[in-house]
C-alpha cells in the first residue's frame, strides 16, 4: 500500500539530518541538531559545584531548562523538561562527578534529546551510551509512518515518541551484548505517547522506530567522530 | 545495633528499621528475590483501591479516590463560555491538578511540587487521547454558548502511583457528573437552580433531558517499577524513590493503548517488560472497571 506524504517520501524514510556542535563559543558544550526543518540548539554547562536542594549528593545531577522560542514557560514546557531529565539522566554515569549540576538549556522533543546528546557529548561529560530519539506515528488504517512533519502528525491517529540507546561499538565479544535473547539496542529509554492506538500498532512503531534508530545512531557517531581529531588538538 | 563486622551479617546485627533506612536497595533486594514486597503483596498485586463518589457536595462532579493511602479528589464545575472562533460547536475541558503540602513531607508551601505539572499535562493528554470526553456534546447553542468544565484534583496523600489515583479520581468524577440545568433568557443562557423548577414554568430548561455526559473508551492506567529483572505494579512512594524507573501503560475499556508513558531512568525496556506490563494493566483494568461500576450503582441506589 503506497503511502502518499507530503514531501515524497515512503513510510520508512527519515528527514535530512544535519548536526553541528560547538556552535556556541561560552557554553562548554553546544549543538545543533536539524532533521528536515525542525531545529533545536542545545547548551550544556558543566559539570558546576554543588547541587540542588533535594538532590542526592552522591551522584552528579542534571538540570535541563527548556526555553521556547516563543511565548512563556508553561506546563508543556515543565513536561518536557523532566521528560529530558530523566532520559538523560539514565544515560550519564552519575557516580564520576559526584555533587555536581550540569546545566543542559534546550531551545524544541525527539530532536531535543538528540540534539542535547550531540551537546553532552561535546562538552565532555562521561555517558553510558548515546540515545537516538525517533518519532513514529500510527494511521487509521494501521500503518506506520516514521519522523512526521508537524502537518502530518495532527492528522495521525496517534504517535509515540521513543528513545532507544546508541549501540555499542563491539569492543566486546558478540554475544555479551545480549540481554533476554535481544540485542542491547532494542531497550527503550524512553517512551511518551499521544493519542489511542491499539497494542500492535504500538509494537509495530517499536519496530520501525529501532530499525531507524539504528540510521540514526551511525549518523550520530559519524557526525561526532570528526570532530574528535580537531578537539584533540585544541586541547594541547 | 551492634556493630557490623562483615557486611552479610549486616541484617542479622541491625535492627530491620535501621537497615530499611540506611540500605534501603539492598532492603528491598532481599525482599524481591523471595518475590514479595515488604508489604507483604506479591510482586504483581495493586493496593486496595475504593473510590466514594459525590464527596464534594457543591460540585457539580466528584469522586475520591483511594489506591492504598494514596488519595485523590477530584471535583468539577461547570460554566457557560463562548466557544473560540475555530470550534464553534465544541466546549472545552481544564484540568488541573494540585499537590498542596498536605500530601507528602516533600512539597513545602511556597514550593510547588516538581511531579504536579507533569501529572497535569499527562492526565490531559490522557483525557483528550482517549476519546472519553466528546466536546461537542458540550456546546449548548451552536457558536454562542457551551460549557467549559473545570476539574480539579487536589493529591491529598502522595503515597506513589499518583498519575493512577488522579486519573481515577477524574473518571469516576465524570461519571458522577451531573450537568446543570440551564435556561435562555433573552438570549442569555442562565443557570437554573434546582428547587425553582416547579414555580418557573416560563423558562424552560434548554438541556432538561441531557444531564449525563455519555462517556466513550474509559482510560484506566496502571504504574509499574522496572529493577533488573522485576516488574513491580502500583509502586508506594518508598518503592519509587529508590527503584527509579517507572513505566505506566494507560488502556481504555477496548483495549486500546492510550498512552504507554516511560520517562527515561536507568533500566531500558525490552519488549518482553513491555509485553508484561501490557498483560499487568489489562487485569487492573477488569478489577478498575469493576469497582467504578460498583460506586456508581451505590450511588444510584440512593
Amino acid at each position: 500500500m503506497e503511502v502518499d506524504r507530503a514531501d515524497g517520501r515512503n513510510p520508512n524514510q527519515l528527514r535530512p539530518l544535519a548536526c553541528s556542535c560547538s556552535i556556541l563559543h561560552r557554553a562548554h558544550g553546544s549543538a545543533s541538531w536539524s532533521q528536515g526543518d525542525t531545529k533545536v540548539l542545545a547548551a550544556v554547562y558543566g559539570p558546576k559545584a554543588g547541587t540542588k536542594k533535594n538532590e542526592n549528593p552522591e551522584k552528579a545531577s542534571i538540570e535541563v531548562i527548556w526555553k521556547p522560542r516563543t511565548g512563556q514557560i508553561g506546563k508543556p514546557e515543565k513536561e518536557y523538561e523532566i521528560i529530558l531529565k530523566r532520559t538523560l539522566q539514565s544515560i550519564c554515569i552519575l557516580t564520576i562527578n559526584p555533587n555536581t549540576t550540569t546545566s543542559v538549556i534546550i531551545q524544541l522533543l525527539p530532536c531535543a534529546i538528540n540534539a542535547a546528546c550531540a551537546a553532552l557529548v561535546d562538552a565532555g561529560i562521561p555517558m553510558k551510551h548515546l540515545a537516538v530519539a525517533i518519532c513514529c506515528c500510527s494511521a487509521e488504517s494501521g500503518y506506520c509512518i516514521l519522523d512526521p512533519t508537524k502537518l502530518e502528525e495532527q492528522k495521525m491517529k496517534g504517535f509515540a515518541y521513543l528513545v532507544f540507546p546508541n549501540s555499542i561499538l563491539s569492543v566486546l565479544p558478540e554475544g555479551s551484548s545480549l540481554v533476554q535473547g535481544e540485542p542491547m539496542e532494542h531497550g527503550i529509554i524512553t517512551s511518551v505517547t499521544h493519542g489511542a492506538m491499539s497494542v500492535d500498532d504500538y509494537f509495530h512503531c517499536l519496530e520501525r522506530g529501532r530499525a531507524a534508530s539504528a540510521k540514526l545512531s551511525d549518523f550520530l557517531r559519524r557526525s561526532l567522530q570528526s570532530k574528535l581529531p580537531g578537539d584533540l588538538s585544541k586541547a594541547e | 545495633m551492634g556493630l557490623p563486622n562483615a557486611s552479610e551479617d549486616l541484617s542479622s546485627e541491625m535492627e530491620v528499621d535501621a537497615f530499611r533506612r540506611l540500605f534501603p536497595l539492598r532492603y528491598f533486594e532481599r525482599h524481591l528475590a523471595e518475590s514479595i514486597r515488604p508489604d507483604a503483596r506479591p510482586l504483581s498485586r495493586a493496593r486496595d483501591t475504593t473510590i466514594s463518589m459525590g464527596a464534594v457536595a457543591s460540585a457539580d462532579g466528584s469522586a475520591l479516590a483511594k489506591i492504598g493511602s494514596t488519595t485523590m479528589l477530584a471535583a468539577i464545575k461547570m460554566e457557560v463560555m463562548t466557544p473560540s472562533l475555530e470550534s464553534p460547536d465544541e466546549g472545552c475541558v481544564s484540568i488541573d491538578f494540585h499537590m498542596p503540602p498536605i500530601c507528602s513531607p516533600l512539597v513545602r508551601p511556597g514550593r510547588p511540587a516538581e511531579a504536579a505539572p507533569v501529572v497535569a499535562k499527562q492526565l490531559s493528554d490522557t483525557i483528550s487521547s482517549s476519546g472519553m470526553i466528546n466536546l461537542k456534546e458540550l456546546s449548548l447553542v451552536g457558536g454562542k454558548a457551551a460549557w467549559m468544565v473545570y476539574l480539579d484534583i487536589y493529591c491529598l496523600d502522595a503515597d506513589g502511583a499518583l498519575f493512577d489515583a488522579a486519573l481515577l479520581s477524574a473518571v469516576a468524577a465524570f461519571s458522577n457528573l451531573q450537568i446543570p440545568t440551564v435556561s435562555l433568557d433573552d438570549g442569555k443562557i442562565v443557570m437554573l437552580p434546582e428547587e425553582q423548577k416547579e414555580e418557573n414554568s416560563e423558562k424552560e430548561p434548554v438541556n432538561k433531558e441531557k444531564r449525563k455526559l455519555t462517556l466513550g473508551g474509559i482510560p484506566f492506567s496502571l504504574t509499574c517499577i522496572l529493577h533488573k529483572n522485576y516488574i513491580l505494579a502500583d509502586p508506594t512512594s518508598e518503592e519509587e524513590s529508590i527503584m527509579e524507573t517507572l513505566v505506566t501503560v494507560v488502556l481504555d475499556s477496548s483495549n486500546q493503548l492510550v498512552s504507554l508513558y516511560k520517562p527515561g531512568g536507568a533500566v531500558l525496556a525490552y519488549t518482553s517488560a513491555v509485553q508484561d506490563c501490557i498483560a499487568l494493566t489489562r487485569q487492573r483494568v477488569k478489577e478498575l472497571h469493576q469497582i467504578l461500576e460498583e460506586a456508581i450503582s451505590g450511588m444510584e441506589i440512593d
